[in-house]
């Protein structure tokens, strides 16, 4: 099988490039056979890498270890469920999850894109191969995931206890699901501008597929915020660590491009700059993975160091270079077709908007490199942790909060100050009621007020924009309220859909901003013997250390401490903490004892104990115990985000768009379904 | 944890309340079992529990250190302050030894800074989470912060000129009507706005 596998990485790096040659030799001489040829070249290309999924697969179900990624990344007694994500939990694994699921979605484009998007297919089929040749070369000269060993050893190494967490089988998927799909709008883009078909149309034909990707790449990372909040053990989800920020980049970026593309459906500016933006968080996600594979900077992220970064390297530059000269030289294609009317208008806030998100991607990307530029100019090694990145960026996420607030009251093209005082009454009405009850509730944490103040702010906006369009629904079609709301989401849904993201936001932020009211402290326990901690709103909270038990479980020997948790005097329930030593099929010991955290969630808090370890090898216990308030807001915050994005992404809503009419083909939000042409 | 263990817990008490005395011994919802302090048992297997831990004392829990040590990075490679570290990864070896040290500098009368400046002579200036704001490291603080002002600047500036332009523009061709007659009720401007919204352009 593996030997199956090795081949048909062969067969695609060649049918990959074959792809790449006639998709850009096809478009450039409009030769239909050659343009049919890559179309085909993509579907083989997902065949031919299927069957190295599938390989790989196989050998880590069968356990052959005589394959050194299976004997390095799972042993015998690991959990099925784990055997799955061992696929993409090592180097050259996660190389071939990544080309094949390019490959994917390459031939979903090829096969979803119709009608008039026709045009731009063979070069985003010869993109798209190229890209996915890339990979496929990286695995065939560097990283080869069927590499054999010398000799077979009895059992495999099992994967890194950390990564044996459900998280962890969800987190890298759906991250790379979402930085991948960001190929298909990429190559959209450079099939509009070798073709110099840049109307507004090809925006139709990616602007789903970038949804797509911020989508998988939203719930990529909240899925990493949450695996590291239950598995590693500090109690807090974001670290700023230089693969999470990768990640974070052409998310920030793409959310600029889903705005800042609304301007130009609606007006036909910024065309340019939307183009950039596209171009720009491709270029992003190539570089997170250079940065993640090539341990140029340490990250708990980092695979082992190896050549492959070296690869990943050339194919930045190369990449980015042709990029960029293809650009500027369509530059002149890329006129506005109308201009700005007034200062104070939708258009100028998205403006705004757009500043602000580069703004931060800029302010983390500079914060990221800034150690590697101080030791180059300065030859001082410095760390620019947390707290920095924090001093930095809280301030502009807050402005941006403010603005997600103030974008939708502003009308498109000019607003007069008779209307804006009428939007602007009730939503700032209700952030200065929210600073007020909550300076009466005794907060003076400075960032915590601005981020509850404005969050309520921005919930003012959405609300009212709800109720305003419910109420027209009332008038004119004399709709009950809930329905009238339920219509307005179904009708609208990019507008109200987004409306939706906007609250998500807010949520994530006031969980954000409850993390400056944390409080922790440690304590050795014998049985029976109890902890207080007085969590910042008041309660009291008291752990009693029931006891230890040992047992075995599948893979691991497990030491659990039990807790009794009660908040000022009741009993609200148990905790259990644990610590983990793993063992393969033999009963040898592998890795290092690892901590499983114990967690009681809540609306207002959520109490996370670890068990530190044993003293002197008796029940008495090191605990470390933490309060930290409005985590489950960041979790429900996310899920508000996803069930927004999807609204806005769902295909169908009300044909609005006026047949035959040159407004038709600006019309973009409704008109675009991913199916076959008609 | 759950609501069916504090039920069973409440069943339990009940059952003893009852007389049957079956669920007295267990008392989880009583607590007075719970207040034995003497015996403490020695576990199975003490090194499926990883390294042995020395008992917390209140230089461990105080809140100046805390603070003292979130400032400094573990020289482990974890790349966290030596706070987080030493109370997350329970198997790096350096993260308390750094922390005896912190304690051992204040033991000596050294003072917060003093130990930060010890740390810095020691390890150099990576030592520390938040790089000092001074010299080169300023632009690590600020560059961010500026780019964006004149970024926004320049933004400021172009808007002007392109509304100025558009003004231009408009006042060559005859005058559109920008404004909704007057007469119009706040319900049905509400419409128009939203009938608006959905038509492209």
């Amino acid at each position: 099988m593996t030997l199956l596998g090795y081949f048909s990485l062969w067969l695609a790096l060649v049918v990959g490039l074959w792809g790449a040659i006639t998709g850009f030799v096809g478009g450039a001489q409009g030769r239909a056979d050659l343009q049919q040829s890559a179309r085909h070249a993509t579907f083989a290309l997902f065949g031919a890498l299927l069957i190295a999924v599938i390989s790989l697969e196989v050998a880590i179900f069968r356990h052959d270890f005589s394959v050194q990624y299976v004997a390095s990344r799972t042993s015998r007694n690991l959990p099925t469920f784990y055997l799955w994500s061992a696929l993409y939990s090592g180097q050259e694994g996660s190389l071939l999850f990544w080309a094949a699921v390019l490959s994917l979605f390459a031939a979903l484009t090829q096969l979803l894109t119709g009608g008039r998007y026709r045009v731009y297919l063979p070069y985003v089929a010869a993109v798209t191969s190229l890209v996915a040749s890339f990979f496929v070369s990286v695995m065939l000269f560097a990283a080869n995931p069927f590499q054999r060993l010398a000799f077979t050893p009895m059992d495999g190494q099992g994967m890194n206890p950390q990564l044996q967490n459900p998280g962890m089988v969800f987190h890298p998927p759906m991250l790379y699901l979402g930085y991948i799909s960001i190929t298909i709008p990429f190559a959209f883009a450079i099939a509009a501008l070798l073709t110099k078909k840049l109307d507004t149309e090809w925006m139709v034909a990616v602007r789903k597929w970038t949804i797509v990707s911020w989508l998988f790449l939203s719930i990529g990372l909240l899925i990493g915020m949450w695996w590291a909040y239950v598995e590693l053990g500090w109690g807090g989800y974001w670290a700023w660590d230089p693969v999470e920020n990768a990640a974070l980049l052409p998310w920030l970026v793409m959310t600029a491009y889903l705005h800042s593309v609304m301007i130009q459906e609606k007006r036909g500016m910024l065309k340019k700059w939307n183009v950039a933006l596209i171009l720009g968080a491709w270029v992003l996600s190539i570089f997170g993975t250079f940065l993640t594979r090539s341990g140029v900077i340490s990250s708990v992220h980092s695979f082992t160091e190896s050549p492959v970064g070296y690869y990943f390297l050339f194919f930045l530059v190369a990449a980015t270079a042709a990029t960029a000269v293809l650009y500027v030289t369509r530059l002149p294609l890329l006129q506005a077709e109308a201009t700005l009317e007034s200062m104070v208008s939708r258009e100028a806030s998205f403006l705004f908007n757009n500043l602000l998100f580069i703004g931060l991607a800029f302010s983390v990307l500079w914060g990221t490199l800034f150690p590697i530029i101080s030791e180059a100019v300065m030859g001082v090694k410095i760390t620019y942790g947390p707290p920095t990145f924090n001093f930095v960026n809280i301030p502009l996420g807050l402005t941006l909060l403010l603005l997600t607030g103030i974008g939708p009251l502003i009308a498109w093209r000019r607003a007069s100050t008779a209307n804006l005082q009428r939007q602007f009454a009730v939503p700032v009405t209700v952030g200065v009621f929210a600073l007020l009850i909550l300076l009466v509730a005794g907060m003076r944490d400075g960032w915590a007020l601005v981020a509850f103040s404005v969050g309520a702010f921005v919930v003012g906006t959405v609300v009212q924009e709800f109720a305003r369009g419910a109420r027209a629904r009332n008038r004119q079609y004399g709709e009950a309220l809930p329905f009238a709301v339920l219509q307005l989401l179904s009708r609208n849904r990019r507008r109200y859909g987004g409306y939706i993201v906007h609250i998500g936001i807010v949520l994530l932020f006031v969980g954000f901003a409850g993390m400056a009211f944390k409080t922790e402290t440690e304590a050795t326990l014998r049985p029976g013997e109890s902890a207080e901690l007085k969590a910042r709103d008041g309660h009291v909270y008291t752990f009693t250390h029931l006891g230890i038990s040992q047992y075995n479980a599948l893979n691991r020997q497990v030491t659990a401490a039990l807790l009794d948790v009660r908040r000022d005097g009741k009993e609200i329930g148990r905790l259990r903490t644990e610590k983990r030593q793993h063992v393969d099929a033999l009963g040898n010991r592998t890795f290092e004892p690892s901590t499983e955290v114990g967690i009681m969630s809540g609306l207002r808090v959520d109490l996370y104990v670890v068990l530190a370890g044993l003293v002197n090898g008796t029940e008495q216990a090191v605990f470390r115990f933490t309060i930290n308030p409005l985590v489950w807001w960041v979790w429900f915050g996310g899920f508000v985000l996803v069930i927004g994005g999807l609204i806005v992404l769902w295909p169908g809503g009300a044909p609005v768009a006026v047949k035959g009419s040159k407004a038709s083909h600006v019309q973009a939000g409704y008109a675009v379904k991913l199916e076959a042409a008609p | 944890m759950t609501p069916g263990v504090s039920r069973r817990d409440f069943l339990v008490l009940a059952i003893g309340a009852a007389g049957a005395g079956a669920g007295a011994g267990r008392g989880a919802g009583g607590g007075a079992v719970l207040q034995d302090t003497t015996s403490v048992g020695r576990v199975y297997d003490p090194d499926r529990a990883g390294r042995a831990q020395a008992p917390v004392t209140a230089a461990d829990n105080d809140k100046n250190v805390q603070a003292l040590e979130k400032r400094l990075r573990c020289s482990c490679g974890c790349g966290l302050d030596i706070y987080t570290c030493r109370t997350t990864d329970f198997t790096c070896t350096y993260s308390p030894a750094l922390h005896q040290q912190v304690l051992r500098m204040l033991g000596e009368g050294k003072t917060e800074q003093e130990v930060i400046d010890a740390f810095v002579a020691q390890y150099g200036q990576v030592v520390l989470m938040s790089p000092p704001r001074r010299g080169f490291n300023l632009l690590g603080y600020f560059v961010p912060g500026l780019v964006l002002v004149v970024a926004a600047l320049g933004l400021v500036w172009m808007l002007r000129r392109w509304t100025r332009e558009s003004q231009v523009a408009a006042s060559a061709m005859p005058a559109a009507p920008l404004r909704p007659p007057p007469d119009a009720s706040p319900a049905e401007l509400e419409r128009l706005r939203d009938e608006l919204d959905r038509l492209p352009g």
